[in-house]
This record gives C-alpha cells, structure tokens and sequence, in this order.
C-alpha cells in the first residue's frame, strides 16, 4: 500500500508539473455535494473547464446543452440511474463516441459488467484516487 | 272286439285330432289372440307331461307290485310344486332373463357359457331320456297287443317291433311339424302345448273313467273296494321303508331336472305368475291320476288270472268286462301319455343336441365363415329336426334291445337317476355363487359315469355292453368293484345303491372341486346374475360394440331370426338410440339384446360364439374385457391417488411459492441493502479520501481553502460513524441484548424535543407540524432515549418523503386505558399498497433514487425499538398520506 502510494504521489508530481490541459471541458454529473467539490478542485487546478450537473432526469439534456469533451458520470443519481443516461448517450448520433468515464460507489463486479455493456469509456470505484481520475480524463480526451 | 286296423284308424284319427288343434292355436296365436293359450290351466296341463304311460298304465302295476310305495313319484313332485315354490319361481325367472332353451343351456350358461358343460348335460340328458322315450314306445305297442291279441301267447315279437317301428316314425312326424316350425325357442310352442293339454285332458279323463267303472261298476261301491283293499296283499305289503325318502327325492329332483319338464316349466312358460296357479293345481291332478290307482290294481289282481300283466289292469279290465268304448278310451289315455312325452321330450334334446353340439360343431367347421355365407337358420332347423329324428331313433334302438326285459317303473326310475344328476350343478348354480364351472364339470362327470355303471348299462341285463360276469364278479374279478355292490356297500337294492354313489360321489366332487377352484370373471358375473337374478334386471355383460359393424350382424340375425322379424328388432333399435334408418349402432346394450335374442335360438354359448366372431372378439375377449375393466378400476384409483397428491403437491408449490418470492424479495432488499450500505460508506470515504489528497498534495492552498477542506473531512467522518452507529443499534435491538434505561417522563416533552431535533427553526421549515398539546400531556415511564429516536425518524421520514406542495404533519394522541397511541399522518402520497409490508423490514428502501443520506434502517430500527417497549409500530392503511401509528404502555414492564 506505502510503495503504490508513493508511486501515486510521484505520478502526482509528473502530471502536476507537466502538461496542463488547457480549455478543455468536463461534465460533471454527481449528486454529492463535496464530492463535486474535490473533483471541481482538482480538474480546474490541471486547467479544465468544470460544468456540474446533479440531477439524473434531465442528465442528457445537460450533456446536449454542455457539449464536454469528456463526461464524468456518477451511476446512483436522483431519479435516474447513470446506466439509463449513458445507455441514452450512445443512442444520439452527437454522444455515441463522446469518452464518459463512470464513478459508482457500490463496488460490485456486475456494476463493471453492466457499466461495460452500456458503452462507459472508463470506470471507476469509489473512493478513487485524484490522480487515477485526472489521468483517466487526460487519457480520454487524447491528452 | 276292436280290430287292430281299427285301433290304427283310431290312432290316425287321434291324431290328425291333436294336428288340427295344433295348428288352430298356433294360428290363434299368430294372429296375435294368444290370450287363452298363455292361461294358468294350459300350462298346469302341460306339466301333467310328467305322468306318462308309465303313471298311465305302470302306477297300477306299481301297487299291485310294491303297494303303497307308487305314490312316492307323486309325492315328490307335490313336494316341490308346493314347498319349493320358490325355487322353481327363481329358476323361471333366470330361464327367462337370461332366455335359457333347456337344462343344458342353463347349466352352461350360468358356468361362463362354457360350452363343456353343455355338451356333458346334453349326453347326460340324451342317455337318460333315451330309456324313457323307449318306454313310451313299449307301452304303445303293449296297449296294441292287447287289443290285437287277446292272447299273450300269440304275440309276435316282429309284430311288436313294426309296431314300436312306426309309432316312433309318427311322433318324429309330429315333433318336426310343430316342434322346429320356429327358430326361437322363446317364441313358445303353442301348438304342442295346446295339444299336450288336450291329451293331458284325455288321460286324466279316460283313468277317472276306468277308475269309476271298476268301483262302481265292478266291485259294486267305495265300501267294497274299501273291504277288498283291505283283504288284499296291498294291505299288508309292508315294503321296505329305507326305499320311500329316496324315492320321493328322486322323483322331486326330476321334476326339476328332467329335460321334458324343464322345457314346459321354465322354457314354455309365459308367466310366471303362472306357477302360483300350477302349485297347487299340479299336485291336485296328480292326486287325481292317482285316485283309482290301488282301487283299479286290486280288483285287477282279483279279477284277472294270475299271470296278467298288472301294468295292462287299465285295458284288460274293461276288455274283460266287454267294455270296449271304455277300453278305447283308456287306450287313447295311454296312447296320449306316450306321445305327449315323446313330443315334449324329443323337442327338448334336439334343442340341446342342435344347440350345443351340431351347430358348434358346425360354427367351428365353418369358423370366420358364418358372417358371409351359408344360411344359419336353415342349418340350425336341419340340425334339430335331425335331432329329432335321432333321439326317436335312439330310444327305438333301446327298446329293441331291452324290449321286455325290466317291469316298466324299474325304467322310469334308471331314467329319474340318470337326469337327477344335473341337479347339483343346477341347485348349486342357482343358489351358491362359489359353484365353478370346473366344480360343476366335475360332479357331472362321475356323477354320469357312476350312473352308467352302476344302474343305465346293468338294465340291459347281462347283454354284451356289460357282460354277465361283470355284473356278478366285477370287472376282472374285482369284487370290490362290481356294478351294483361298490365297495360292498348297499347291495341289496341297485337303484337306491346307484343313486346314493352317483348322487353323493357327484355332490362332493361339485362342492370340494368349486371350493379349491377359482371361477372366471364371465363365470362370476353370470353366477351373480343367476343367484342375485331377483335383484339384477339387467343382462349379462357382453361385448363392446365397437368394431362390430351393425350390417354384419344384421346379415347373421336374418339368417337364425328370419328377415322381417331380425330386421324389424334392429329397427326399433335403431328407433331406441334416436336413429334414422335402420342400423343402430353397435352399443353394449344393443349387442347384449340382441345376443339375448339369438341365445333363444341357438343357446347362449352359441350365440356368445357367433357374436364374438362378428364383433371381432372370441369368447376369451370377455375375460380380457374383464381384465381391462379390473385395470382400468386401478388406474382410476391410481389417478384419484395422483390428483389427491397433485393437489396435495400445488399447495405445497402454492407454499413455497409465496416463500420463495418472500426469499427472493429478501434477497433482491439484502442486494440492495449491501449496495446502499456500500454507496453510504464509500461516498463519505470518497470525500474523505479526495480532501486529504489534495491537502497533501496540493502545495500554496490558501488557509480558507485549507480550513474548509479539514472540516469537510471532519462532517464526513461523523457521517460515517453514525451510519456504523446505526448498523450496531439495529444489531443490538434486533439480537435483544439492547438494554433498557425506564426513566418517569412526559410524552409532551418527548415530542418537544423530537420535533425541534428534525426540525431546529420552525418557521423556515417547510414542513408544518400540527399538534394537539392538551392531549399529549401524558406521564410515562418508559426509555425515553429511545421513544424519542422513533418519533424522530417518523418525523423525519415526513420531511424527508412527504412528497405535497405544502407538507403537513399532525400528531395525535390517544390514550386507551394503560396504553397510549401516538398517529403521524402527513398530506403526501402515501406508500403503495403493494410496499407497505415492506418497510419494516431491515435493508428495505422503497426505490434506489429515494433521498440521500438515508440507508433504509430508520424504520427497522423504529420497529425493534418499539418490540423492546412492549409497544408496536404499524403502517395504517387508506387514503390521505402516509400515516404510522406508535402504540405502547404508559408503564413499561420491568425486565424480569
């Protein structure tokens, strides 16, 4: 646990101090509060721009009005279910490729399965790791 | 002195007498005017067959030889006629349901229809007979010598037998004539027995007459034939009484046996009421026949020289007093006895001999054939007017050979033991359903046997059939087996010797060999029929119509029925099952009537046989039928047995049914709950662990920022631990280790600060709660802690849940006696019906996207909390909101 800590932080350090990703945007689709805070945190200090949305209903509608280059998309949201949204997503011509990295907190094998089987780009257990996210994003948007 | 041309045109003239009558009745009855032929008296007279020349003429010769020991035959038959009513009304009654056409059909039909036994009753019937009817035949020719030659020195042996010679070719003339003018047996012989009457008539006349002249004309009075009877050897004729309960046994038991009597009982009988009226009005013309007997005998002994033939008394002693008138009429009275015997007797065995052995003979010869060629009636009439002919021709051949070697009784009573031998087998038949037809085979066989050993083949005296040496010795010396001394045992009277080995050998055999032997389903059933056949009205089971095509049946009908008559049965039928046209189908009932109709013409097992080849079956097939019918029995039980257990088994599936989805609602509510506890662990934790990330990573953050970050991890970590409070609370309660801490209270109070708990600032709460303070002043003692921790879900559940534009809370208490009840009813939607048993349960939340920071324990733990008060919490259903209803005791019990 200390050395991939430790391998972590030195990663932190190279992506801190590397390249910025300058004038991209994120959406970010999470309905808890201080979670949005850290993940707004941490993408703004690497240079991205951060839109929130926290309620799954009118989720897609964001997406359209937004236009992210990346979507970071929480799977237990009011109303609707992040599985729903991204399935909606890939259906629409203008979001069938757009990278949707998705975060859950029930940390079940068959959440992975399903989240793959709906299209997610990337997926994610909670907690995560700052720098997991941050080269996830990156990796997504061809950064 | 009447000639014997004369006597011959007197015979000739007789008779053409009885053919007109004959003919005259069965017109009458044809033109459908049956009426007075069908009368009680006609069929009280056609029993009088019974006496024959042998009661005619050989009674008289009877007493002057053994006195008082003739009455016995009377006897015998009075006794059954009048004390064993019952029995022959029983066996009419079988006769005519099962419409039996002689002793051998009834025999047979009652053991399985075999057709053994027929064959074996119809020897028997045969051999017994023949001796009789060669009786007849010497008593015919006797009565003519008399008359021909006064003389018994003149006879003429050659004479005699032309004489028998054509008497026997007469009665075969007349037996064919009116004897096979009908197929059906059941259509009934009204012409033979209308002439049978008549004659019964002319004999019982022409003995009274006889019998008036010798009292009154003879002797000169009742008083002096009285003192002459008492002079008499007649008087003092002693006997020997071991011979009368025998004797009067034997002649009962042939009453019922003998193949005549059952063709007039039971075969011509139209009604059976009939039988009321002949069981007492038998006996009394049998009282009549023998009125004048001792009277006539002993004058005759007086009279007539020493050496006369007492069985002629009758005609010699009219004859000797030149009464010729009165002579000629005892002739006919005795010429009447003769042929009305023969007839009736001749009609009897053809039945039997045509039906149980010509025509199967004749069936199997032709076998698979009798459906499409050949004429059936025809061959059954040919069969039993050769029939005739052949038993005519039989007790000829009899009398040739025995001509006037035994006193005419001793004949008769060989006969009477012959035919008795059915009896067993018949009683038995009737009256006991454990009688088998291997039992009934059985006595038959040894029974006819010993008969013939013992008694028939000794008659002959000595002729080469049983030689002389035989008879004194035994057979190669065998003393022990001689004919008339079996064993050595009873060998002073061959007749009642012959019968008691015959008899009682026969009886034994029928019981022991039935009871070792088991019957045949088809035995069983018609042994039902027959013993039970006052309460069955049905016919015996038969066959299943199915494969047999109605023409097919109705081409053989026609050929033993006659067209008009088989089709005219098939269209009402046809007209029965609401059929147009005239084929009916082939169903079990018609099959059963018409094999019914048929047994009437060729006997039962006949008409089984001829049946089965058209409907495709065999006689086995019955039994097989049975076998089914046994099978399908079982099945049907097995299936009940299965529904019961299917039934028995969809409960059970019904149970575990509803178990299972309560299992896996369970499941899918634990699922949800791991994945809900995962969410609410790991969404502090993710904060917690993103702050602490970028405090230590994130260099020049500013001290706000630094602040704001260390007291998000701070709230989170509380959050965390109330959840894992909340875990171990619920644990804890549910386990029952929770311990109580009952403190004095006031429910006012409590509700106070649950409600400032959830609700700190009132006014900007959106919720409004609405209370009734003068009612909840109540004192309690319970945990108050506790109690407050419900009351605090339930409201805070209102506020979380309560889904109205403006959301209301009233609170309402009630008290009830040493219980209070406290209602939380809010103006939101409510709970679904279907949920409502439901959010009791742990782990339980209604959707996945219901409000955050909840895990769905409040209300289980609600629920412990109040189970450990002694109280209980529930969900009250209806309209308006969702409304929970807390309800414990003012005082909680102390925990023992």
């Amino acid at each position: 646990m200390a050395e991939k800590e430790s391998t972590d932080r030195r990663d932190a350090d190279k992506v801190t101090g590397g390249r910025p990703q300058m004038g991209k945007h994120v959406l970010l689709i999470e309905d808890e509060p201080n979670i949005i805070e850290a993940i707004r945190f941490i993408l703004e200090r690497d240079g991205w721009r951060v839109s929130t949305h926290s309620d799954g209903a009118d989720a897609v509608e964001a997406v359209g009005a937004h236009r992210p280059d990346v979507v970071i998309l929480d799977v237990m949201l009011p109303n609707r279910s992040g599985f729903d949204i991204l399935k909606e997503l890939r259906g629409h011509d203008g979001t069938a490729a757009l990278p949707v990295l998705m975060l859950t907190a029930k940390g079940q094998s068959r959440d992975r399965a399903l989240a793959e089987s709906v299209g997610a780009s990337r997926f994610m257990t909670k907690p995560f790791s700052n720098q997991e996210v941050l080269a996830s994003v990156r990796e997504l948007t061809g950064g | 002195m009447v000639g014997f041309d004369t006597l011959v045109v007197v015979c000739i003239v007789y008779v053409a007498f009885l053919f007109i009558i004959a003919f005259a009745a069965e017109r009458h009855a044809q033109g459908g005017h049956a009426g007075w032929l069908r009368s009680p008296v006609i069929y009280t007279l056609s029993l009088s067959i019974y006496c024959t020349a042998w009661t005619f003429y050989g009674a008289v010769g009877y007493a002057a030889r053994s006195g008082l020991e003739f009455l016995t035959i009377y006897l015998g038959p009075t006794i059954v006629f009048v004390g064993w009513w019952w029995f022959l009304r029983k066996m009419v009654r079988v006769g005519r349901m099962q419409r039996i056409t002689s002793v051998a059909d009834l025999i047979s039909s009652r053991y399985g229809k075999s057709n053994l036994l027929a064959v074996i009753v119809t020897l028997l019937a045969v051999v017994g007979t023949t001796p009789y009817i060669a009786l007849q035949l010497q008593s015919v020719t006797l009565s003519f010598d008399v008359f021909a030659a006064p003389a018994a020195e003149a006879w003429a042996p050659r004479d005699r037998t032309s004489t028998a010679f054509w008497v026997a070719v007469g009665l075969a003339l007349f037996t064919v004539l009116f004897g096979t003018r009908s197929l059906d047996a059941n259509e009934q012989h009204h012409g033979v027995v209308t002439a049978i009457a008549v004659e019964a008539v002319v004999k019982l006349v022409a003995l009274l007459a006889v019998g008036v002249f010798v009292v009154w004309g003879v002797a000169g009075g009742p008083g002096a034939v009285l003192d002459r009877i008492d002079e008499s050897a007649i008087a003092q004729w002693q006997g020997t009484g071991g011979r009368w309960v025998p004797l009067i046994f034997l002649s009962g038991a042939a009453v019922i046996c003998l193949p005549r009597m059952f063709q007039v009982t039971v075969v011509e009988n139209s009604d059976e009421r009939h039988l009321a009226t002949a069981s007492w009005a038998f006996p009394l013309y049998l009282l009549l026949m023998s009125l004048f007997v001792v009277p006539i005998a002993v004058i005759g002994l007086a009279v007539q020289p020493p050496d006369a033939n007492p069985d002629l008394f009758v005609l010699t002693l009219p004859l000797a007093f030149e009464r010729e008138t009165l002579a000629l009429l005892a002739f006919l009275g005795g010429f009447s006895s003769a042929t009305s015997m023969v007839i009736v007797a001749a009609i009897a065995l053809s039945t039997m001999v045509s039906n149980h052995i010509v025509m199967p003979l004749w069936l199997r010869m032709r076998e698979g054939t009798a459906t499409v060629s050949g004429d059936v009636r025809n061959v059954a009439l040919t069969a039993r007017r050769l029939s005739i002919g052949g038993v005519l021709a039989l007790g000829y051949t009899y009398y040739s050979f025995t001509s006037g070697s035994e006193a005419l009784a001793a004949i008769g009573l060989i006969s009477f033991v012959g035919v008795t031998q059915a009896l067993p087998a018949l009683v038995g038949g009737l009256f006991w359903r454990g009688a088998t037809r291997r039992g009934a085979a059985a006595g038959l066989i040894a029974g006819f046997a010993l008969w013939l050993y013992t008694l028939f083949l000794p008659s002959f005296g000595g002729s080469w059939l049983l030689p002389a040496t035989i008879l004194a010795d035994g057979p190669f010396s065998i003393h022990w087996l001689r004919p008339q001394a079996l064993f050595g045992i009873g060998g002073d009277d061959p007749l009642i010797h012959a019968m008691g080995w015959s008899l009682g050998v026969n009886t034994a055999l029928f019981v022991v060999v039935s009871l070792l032997s088991f019957p045949s389903p088809l035995e069983r059933l018609q042994g039902a029929q027959f013993v039970n056949v006052f309460q069955h009205s049905t016919g015996p089971g038969g066959w299943i119509g199915g494969s047999a095509a109605a023409e097919d049946l109705l081409i053989m009908s026609q050929r033993l029925l006659g067209a008009p008559e088989a089709q005219a049965l098939f269209q009402a039928a046809a007209h029965r099952q609401g059929k147009e046209g005239n084929l009916p189908d082939p169903t079990r009932e018609f099959i059963d009537l018409l094999e019914r109709e048929l047994s009437g013409s060729v006997g039962a097992a006949t008409a089984h046989a001829m049946v089965g080849q058209i409907t495709g079956g065999v006689s086995v097939s019955v039994e097989d039928l049975l076998a089914v019918a046994d099978e399908t029995a079982q099945i049907m039980e097995y299936s009940a047995q299965l529904e019961a257990k299917s039934k028995e088994l969809a409960e059970t599936a019904a149970q575990l049914r509803t178990a299972n989805a309560m299992l896996t609602q369970l499941s899918v509510q634990k699922d949800a709950f791991l994945s809900q506890i995962s969410h609410e662990l790991r969404t502090p934790m993710s904060s917690i662990r993103a702050f602490s990330e970028i405090l230590r990573d994130t260099r020049g953050l500013s001290q706000e920022e630094f602040q704001r970050f260390s007291s998000i991890i701070h709230d989170e970590s509380l959050r965390l631990t109330r959840l894992l409070d909340d875990l171990l609370d619920l644990s804890v309660l549910e386990n029952g280790q929770v311990t109580l801490h009952p403190e004095e209270g006031n429910l006012a109070d409590l509700l106070d600060r649950a409600v400032s708990a959830v609700v700190p600032e009132p006014r900007d709460s959106r919720l409004k709660i609405r209370r009734e303070p003068v009612l909840e002043d109540v004192p309690l003692y319970t945990d108050c802690d506790r109690l407050r921790q419900v009351f605090i879900n339930l409201i805070g559940n209102a506020l979380k849940y309560c889904d109205a534009a403006e959301p209301e809370l009233r609170i309402k208490v009630r008290v009830n006696g040493t219980r209070v009840a406290v209602e939380f009813k809010d103006n939101g939607s409510g709970i679904p019906e279907g949920q409502q048993s439901l959010i009791f349960e742990k782990f339980a939340r209604l959707s996945d996207h219901s409000a955050a920071g909840s895990a769905g324990l409040g209300l289980a733990i609600c629920r412990e909390i109040m189970r450990n008060l002694g109280g209980s919490i529930s969900y009250m259903p209806g309209p308006g909101g969702a409304r929970f209803r807390v309800s414990l005791p003012r005082r909680v019990a102390q925990a023992a």
